[in-house]
């Protein structure tokens, strides 16, 4: 089972159509958390980033409210987005097709999918984007923790402080992109949505996006 | 003696500034004023300083401030490190010059330099919480403050510090209560040897000339003036008998600047990320523009179906 | 201070020993940063510590503590024995001519006449020859191998600045940078002046500390000319002002004296005091004494004061010993006291030897603590166990708190260094209950003579006819006490032609109107004048300067009559010229004695007369041998402390002051160099007031805690860490605090071997804001000056261990 692409929750519910289990509702509850707290950190982030953008403070009760609030968002995020990561790191792990999947991405763009090789769990785009979020979170919760001057001043220098507050944003910059990319390619792919509604999608769905997933999902299926 | 700034009238005044004479607000900006006011300057003399505190003193007392009493940790200085209440600090040296082989017990004045480029303000993110006055006063408007601590990290002097009791910065104002009705400020009026004197920048800058002969015709040849130009000046400025080694005064920064970092970070990221951000979104666009939604076919759901017979 | 505060900048050389005026007078100190800044003047700090003063200098030299005789003396032998000194002011103004008897002589550092049985000197021999017309005999070419300048030099010649490093362990060219620099300024054309504080009166030889000073200043021609002067800097705002009101125990108001047993009537005491000149044409201004006197007698026995009873005389207490507060603690301890009285005191902080102290306090039967905080005294019952270790319940005494406005809840004068009067005005209402000192006393004296009138007792006719004839005798007015500190005319005053020149009731415009005839009152007459007939003069505030030269004449008020630099007739010549045109002030225009100040002399008497320019003394010229008016000797001797880490070194034979007072058990408790090899000292923090501001929370913050400075040798030695805590213990007690290491402290090469020294603060105590701390005074010892008492506070003997715990 351990090349298997199936994650325990996965199951095929033949009919018309054909409905396939992709998401608990643990990991859903997890990932809209996680979601919640990235837009928001996005959102507070940005207002004290820049000064054309500190009227989000107001969403938050003003700046102080939001200095304040961000930093435990962010603690927030860090430990729901660990569990995250230990619920899908494993069908992430890179494989030689996601490398073939990932060098033709013209054909990706263009939804051409008959021409990439069959997708399990997740596709080399999704893998991105879920090492890119490992990564970058890492580096947000580390550089956060020193710039949080309220408790972790003093045991800090100012130079370190300037470098992670500099990192700091630099990497939420790419976090919000990546997360661009992630709503976006959730958006653009239609029925993808439903995954993390209702934790299911169509049998079609499977078939087109990650249709060896769904092959290993009946084979395996008792 | 420097003319001292003579003791007010006792009648209220109208402030000799404020908000319309801004020249820089933090987060925003704002029209400078058709008329600048003469730049004033805080003058410390480290060669005429006796380490008395009773600016440290003063300043408690003026600002309604209340220190913690501390504990001795084998030095003169108390409290051991500027503070949200100490805005002001003495700052203690032995230093064994060896040219000459004599001992030198340099006592310097620590607190916030009002610089003329000041990078507390170009860190700060909330609009209006840090300003500097045409006259180069660089004051925190608390109301305004968020607490976020950016102005620490954006500071060359290392002065601002954050309160754990209200989560605001707080540095010294320059007394800019006090200067607004004529008066100097508060750590100038007590220092009983003029080893603090107040004025215009250019006053200050005449009178430490005076004062730098004086001490080059004591032998020390390097005695200066401590404006650093990195930081496009500063209206606290010092005497030094060594200013070619201002480290040595409790580790006063040998041409300051803005950090680079924090340059880089309120300068160029601040537009590189938005437009980044603004990239990705438009990219994302136009490409569902161009090549539509990626659509899950009646075919696709067939050869599911098909795939899945006979398994349920 | 011979001169002022303000006349510090006219100094071309400011030197500071055996004080520290940056750190215990920063506001006075503004005049040395001032001298330096705006006149290029040279400052040199001689201290066992390198300290704030020093920061400032530019020459400092070490001095190991108690050492200073020798550097002085040094100083003088460098002086005469290089003839740099200013000649015609030492002919003309010192009694370096005068020919002293020949029986007086000086052998392995004893005077003649030293009786080692009673640990005094028959000082019959200390005198000047004198000739048959009664006046001393003088030779003004100063050759005469018994004038006092011959003397003068032989005295001194052993002191070479060899012999100054062996002593005090100042090197060589340290020392005679400084002897160089005081040279500098004997010549009229630049003035030195010399600032002193406690770390020159606290030793048992500090009187002789001073005199020294004085006679180079008086070698170098630096007495009565701006920027000259012998300057004590006075420990708190207004002591010149208490000790000028006579709380001196064996003064009266204005340093008249109190009489001894051995006066019974008021012309035996004017006998000993009213002093003849000792030269042709002198003036010998305390001829004047009985003037004062009995202007005196006049304002505290009022109309029972006549002539008759000998104004009052009888009155009065008659010494049968010296009472000072050491005395006063030895006889409390002793148990033959009933109650004490602290009016803004604290003894147990402010005295030597704080456990013998607390022994004494609690064989009181009560005690009053007049005080605006609540001192460490008032609360020395209370354990604090190891800072005040007493079990409250063996202690009976009973104490009584009675609160006291402070400085700036009333109205009154402040008398400064300067013998500078000046008044300051109520800030702010009292505190709930608290009432002034004048309301406490008069309330104390009526509640008592109320006692006396019905129930008699010992002192009853003395406190009876005491005149207390004030509008409400429970609320003396500021204006009724200054008008009895100036003096009034009783009746109407007229002089030699009949004319009034001052009528009866009205206040006296000068000292020179009191008379002794009980015709004139007045408590004070150094400060007669200050609330004249146009007013308290205190009261002004007119700071203009048209000299330039710091005199101020219509700021406050400065004793007497209004003069800012005593003797100030000698910054002329013999004719009347200045010395130079940099050091012009006073001179005799032809007619009168003219400049920015008010002359120390009458102002009426041409150069010609030679009248000597020192008023006060019966010769008219200043001493550099002083007859037999100290105790311990005409010239200085270099004494060891009585706690020392060197045997005498100059006199082997000589172990301490051999006149100063010592209790029976301050004896037994001395220490020895084998136990405690290292020299302590005490010091005052410029962050403090003595032991008041320990209450004061933001005090408290700039200095939380006691601390003691030491070198990094001895640190390294003692294995003592920068922060940590350590035990410093001398024969008497012992105390902690935190170890300040430091570079500003050496180690001194005595005679060639190493002794350390540490600084101690004595601001700590158990009570206030401060981390508590015990009273430094329980290492320090009793034994005093031979001359003033003043406890040897500034050097003793000390071991320190550290102790084990976490370093700060």
């Amino acid at each position: 089972m351990s090349s298997s692409e199936i994650d325990a929750g996965d199951s095929v519910h033949p009919g018309k159509p054909v409905i396939v289990d992709r998401y608990t509702v643990g990991a859903r509850i997890n990932h809209w958390v996680t979601a919640v707290s990235l837009v928001l950190l996005a959102l507070s982030g940005l207002a004290l980033y820049s000064p054309s953008l500190y009227f989000l403070t107001a969403l938050f009760g003003g700046g102080q409210l939001t200095r304040i609030i961000h930093p435990w968002i962010g603690v927030v995020l860090f430990f729901s987005f660990m569990g995250l990561f230990f619920r899908f790191f494993r069908l992430n792990l890179w494989k030689k097709n996601d490398s073939v999947w990932l060098g033709r991405l013209r054909e990706v763009l263009a939804g051409d999918e008959e021409k990439l090789p069959e997708v399990g769990k997740y596709n080399a785009g999704q893998k991105v984007v879920f090492w890119s979020m490992s990564i970058l979170i890492l580096i947000l919760i580390v550089t956060g923790v020193i710039s949080w001057d309220e408790y972790f001043a003093r045991y800090f220098s100012i130079e370190q402080r300037r470098m992670a507050v500099l990192v700091h944003s630099g990497a939420a910059i790419v976090a919000i992109c990546v997360w661009i990319v992630h709503v976006y390619a959730g958006i653009w792919v239609r029925g993808t949505i439903g995954a993390m509604t209702r934790g299911q999608v169509t049998g079609g769905w499977a078939w087109r996006h990650h249709r060896k997933w769904l092959k290993d999902l009946v084979t395996t299926k008792r | 003696m420097f003319t001292p700034v003579p003791n007010p009238t006792t009648n209220p005044v109208p402030p000799k500034f404020g908000e319309q004479d801004l020249i820089r607000r933090s987060a925003s900006t704002v029209t400078p004023p058709a008329k600048r006011l003469t730049e004033v300057a805080k003058l410390i003399d480290v060669s005429k300083c006796i380490g008395c505190k009773a600016c440290q003193v003063a300043c408690l007392q003026w600002n309604n401030l209340t220190e913690e009493v501390g504990v001795n940790v084998g030095v003169y200085d108390n409290p051991h490190d500027l503070t949200e209440n100490t805005w002001t600090l003495m700052r203690y040296t032995e230093y064994e010059n060896a040219e000459s082989g004599n001992l030198e017990w340099l006592i310097r004045k620590d607190g916030c330099m009002h610089c003329a480029d000041p990078g507390c303000l170009k860190a700060c993110p909330a609009p209006g919480a840090i300003v500097q006055y045409s006259n180069g006063i660089v004051d925190f408007v608390h109301d305004k403050c968020i607490g976020c601590g950016y102005c620490i990290k954006g500071c060359p002097f290392n002065i601002p510090r954050l309160s754990k009791a209200d989560s605001k910065v707080y540095k010294c104002t320059l007394c800019v209560d006090r200067l607004a009705v004529g008066q100097g400020p508060a750590c100038q009026k007590a220092c009983p040897t003029q080893a603090i004197v107040f004025g215009t920048k250019d006053e200050m800058k005449q009178w430490a000339d005076h004062r730098i002969k004086d001490l080059k015709s004591r032998g020390f040849a390097n005695a200066g003036l401590y404006d650093p130009p990195g930081v496009g000046g500063t209206h606290v400025m010092y005497v030094l008998q060594h200013a070619d080694r201002p480290e040595i005064y409790a580790g006063l920064p040998n041409n300051p600047t803005i950090s680079p970092i924090v340059e880089v970070w309120k300068g160029v990221t601040k537009y590189v990320g938005l437009a980044a951000i603004g990239a990705f979104a438009v990219i994302g666009f136009l490409h569902h523009t161009i090549a539509g939604p990626n659509r899950v076919t009646e075919e696709d759901e067939k050869n599911a179906e098909r795939l899945t017979e006979g398994r349920s | 201070m011979t001169n002022s505060w303000t006349d510090i900048k006219n100094a071309d050389l400011v030197w500071i020993m055996g004080g520290n005026a940056a750190e215990a007078h920063p506001c006075g100190f503004k005049w040395v940063t001032e001298a330096k800044a705006e006149r290029g003047a040279k400052l040199m700090v001689v201290d066992p510590r390198f300290n704030r003063s020093a920061a400032l200098a530019d020459h400092y030299a070490p001095i190991r503590s108690g050492s200073d005789i020798a550097f002085l003396s040094g100083i003088v032998n460098y002086l005469v024995s290089n003839n740099k000194i200013h000649k015609e002011y030492v002919r003309h103004y010192t009694n370096a001519a005068f020919i002293v008897k020949d029986e007086f002589g000086f052998n392995d550092g004893l005077f003649t006449g030293y009786d080692e049985s009673k640990r005094s000197y028959d000082r019959s021999s200390w005198e000047y020859k004198f000739g048959p017309d009664g006046f001393a005999i003088r030779d003004m070419t100063l050759e005469d191998p018994r004038c006092v300048f011959q003397l003068m030099k032989k005295h001194f010649a052993q002191y070479t600045p060899e012999l100054v490093e062996r002593v005090c362990g100042t090197p060589k060219d340290k020392f005679l940078k400084v002897a160089e620099w005081v040279a500098s300024t004997a010549n009229g054309e630049r003035s030195m002046t010399i600032m002193y504080a406690l770390g020159w009166t606290q030793h048992s030889h500090g009187a002789q500390n001073i005199r020294t000073a004085a006679m180079i200043q008086l070698l170098c021609g630096n007495i009565g000319i701006p920027g000259g002067g012998v300057n004590a800097l006075r420990g708190h705002s207004n002591v010149q002002g208490i000790t000028d009101v006579g709380t001196l125990t064996a003064a009266i108001p204005g340093y008249l004296a109190l009489p001894t047993e051995q006066e019974p009537t008021l012309e035996s005491h004017l006998a000993k005091r009213t002093f003849k000149p000792l030269t042709p044409n002198q003036t010998s201004y305390w001829q004047n004494y009985r003037k004062f006197f009995v202007s005196f007698l006049k304002t505290q026995f009022g109309a029972n004061a006549t002539p008759e009873n000998e104004f009052g005389y009888n009155y009065l207490p008659k010494l049968d010993g010296i009472y000072d507060c050491i005395k006063m603690f030895d006889l409390m301890h002793q148990g033959k006291t009933t109650g004490l009285l602290c009016q803004g005191f604290n003894p147990l902080m402010a005295i030597p030897n704080s456990n013998k102290s607390r022994e004494a306090l609690s064989k009181l039967k009560f005690l009053v603590s007049m005080d605006p905080i609540e001192t460490d005294t008032a609360r020395f019952w209370e354990n604090h166990g190891e800072f005040n270790n007493i079990d409250p319940a063996k202690v009976q005494t009973e104490v009584f708190m009675l609160p006291v406005t402070s400085f700036a809840e009333e109205e009154g004068s402040v008398t400064n260094s300067s013998r500078l009067i000046q008044w300051k005005w109520k800030a702010a209402d009292p505190y709930f209950e608290s009432r002034t000192d004048t309301e406490i006393l008069s309330d104390l004296f009526v509640r008592m003579r109320k006692m006396y009138e019905k129930d008699g007792g010992k002192g009853k006719e003395a406190l009876l006819a005491v005149d207390w004839s004030y509008k409400d005798p429970l609320h003396p007015s500021v204006e009724e006490l200054q008008a009895e500190l100036n003096g009034r005319a009783l009746v109407d005053l007229k002089d030699a032609d009949g004319k009034v020149v001052r009528a009866a009731g009205q206040r006296l415009a000068s000292f020179g109107e009191m008379r002794d005839d009980g015709s004139t009152d007045g408590c004070m007459w150094i400060y007669t004048g200050f609330y004249g007939p146009t007013g308290n003069l205190a009261q002004r505030r007119d700071n203009a300067d048209p000299s330039g030269l710091g005199v101020f004449p219509n700021w406050g008020f400065s004793w007497p009559a209004n003069r800012r630099i005593q003797y100030n007739r000698a910054s002329a010549d013999p004719d009347g010229k200045p010395w130079s045109e940099a050091k012009k002030y006073m001179y005799w225009n032809g007619e009168r004695w003219t400049g920015p100040d008010v002359p120390d002399y009458v102002p009426t008497i041409p150069p010609e007369r030679a009248v000597g320019p020192f008023i006060m003394n019966a010769e008219g010229v200043s001493r550099l041998w002083v007859r037999g008016l100290m105790a311990d000797g005409p010239f200085p001797v270099h004494m060891e402390p009585f706690e020392s880490p060197v045997g005498n070194i100059v006199f082997p034979k000589l172990k301490g002051n051999p006149v100063a007072r010592i209790f029976k058990n301050d004896l037994a408790a001395l220490g020895t160099s084998k136990d405690f090899p290292i020299v302590g000292t005490t010091y005052r923090l410029t962050e403090h007031f003595h032991y008041w501001t320990k209450s004061v929370q933001v005090n408290a913050v700039m200095q939380p805690e006691f601390f003691v400075e030491m070198s990094e040798q001895l640190a390294k030695e003692k294995g003592i860490k920068h922060g940590q805590m350590v035990r410093i213990r001398s024969n008497r007690g012992e105390v902690k605090g935190k170890a300040v290491v430091t570079k500003r402290l050496k180690p001194f090469t005595i005679d060639g071997k190493t002794v350390h020294q540490v600084g101690l603060p004595l601001n700590f105590g158990f009570i206030g804001e401060t981390k508590k701390a015990s009273p430094i005074n329980g290492l320090t010892s009793a034994i005093g000056d031979a001359n003033s008492q003043t406890p040897e506070f500034k050097a003793f003997l000390v071991n320190i261990e550290p102790i084990a715990g976490p370093v700060a």
